[in-house]
């Protein structure tokens, strides 16, 4: 943490708003509600062999992380590639501080 | 003579068989999936395999590859193209065919011999095809559970964009209403998860794919003449 913060001290203006505007965002990836999904499914069923009861509703995604310079570009990323409009929904979730 | 490319991403396993069974109706050569120049070329194969790893989804980044945009265009114009198992997963990503492919319902890999029945017969890849009629024909992925949309599924039904289903009883993945083969609306483009070029001689079991390949040579000759 301290390098961190000296090293960020130490770099002038124009770096500093750089490196503020790249940020680190999440952006998590699940089946549309209705979709059928095996693997949800698989993971249900194993879980009573396991000792787990009263589990249910089991739904598997996908979760990517990444830092972008243009955060307003996320949402059209997401529609042409992360993401299967037509299959999946997907949440960006743009995380606090500058990427390091 | 119907000139056929087919073409190769890295990780595609399957393109040797489809230039192969092109070769039986004309000829045939690979074509790289940096090329971008499809010029000569009267019908263009996707193939299956593995396109990029398949990483993120099956075909997600295939549809970005340089040749793929030249395929696009070579569709706008009306030229045929088959979408073959990871073609076909491709095609839907690139947006030529409607609807998605997900894992399998059954979430195993299946590899056999299926019987196909023939809805539509009005596309490229359907002349000499009549509606009702059955082939026999391979099927081997993990992810080719067709999904369409109720409203989807009503539209591709009206317009005939059904080429074919598996027959009763032997939807291998859960596909919505056993589709295994659709078109886009001209009829133009073809995407399918069996495998036509794995059934091009009785010696293998069937030669039923080979009509597929034939009917898009025929095709084109009627756009000739």
């Amino acid at each position: 943490m301290i390098p961190n913060c000296g090293a960020r001290c130490q770099g002038g203006l124009s770096s500093a708003s750089a490196t503020l505007a790249r940020l680190k965002a999440r952006v998590l990836i699940r089946p549309k509600e209705g979709i059928l999904d095996p693997q949800g499914k698989a993971v249900e069923r194993a879980l009573p062999a396991l000792g787990f009861e009263g589990v249910s509703d089991v739904r598997v995604g996908r979760l990517v992380e990444l830092h972008a310079d243009d955060p307003e570009r996320l949402a059209e990323l997401c529609e042409k590639l992360l993401a299967n409009p037509l299959v999946e929904d997907y949440e960006i979730e743009i995380l606090d501080g500058a990427a390091s | 003579m119907t000139r056929f490319g087919v073409l190769q991403f890295p990780g595609s396993c399957d393109e040797r068989d489809a230039v192969a069974a092109c070769a039986r109706i004309g000829e045939a050569r690979l074509v790289w999936h940096e090329e971008t120049d499809l010029s000569g070329l009267d019908v263009v194969v996707v193939p299956g395999g593995f396109s990029y790893g398949d990483y993120l989804r099956a075909g997600a980044i295939a549809r970005f590859a340089p040749a793929m945009a030249a395929v696009a265009e070579f569709a706008q114009a009306g030229g045929p193209v088959l979408g073959i198992c990871n073609g076909f997963q491709v095609l839907c990503e690139a947006g030529l065919l409607p609807g998605a492919l997900l894992p399998n319902e059954g979430l195993r890999f299946v590899c056999r011999q299926v019987e196909l029945v023939v809805e539509s017969a009005s596309g490229s890849f359907a002349a000499g095809l009549q509606p009702g009629e059955r082939l026999s024909v391979p099927v081997k992925h993990s992810c080719g559970r067709y999904f369409a949309t109720p409203e989807l599924l009503a539209t591709l039904a009206e317009r005939g964009q059904i080429a074919l289903r598996y027959a009763a009883g032997q939807n291998p993945n859960g596909s919505t209403a056993d589709i295994a083969a659709v078109t886009n609306e001209a009829g133009n483009v073809l995407g399918l998860m069996p495998h036509p070029e794995h059934a091009v001689d009785a010696l293998t079991g069937s030669a039923d794919g080979l009509r597929l390949f034939a009917a898009a040579g025929a095709s084109r000759e009627r756009l000739a003449a």
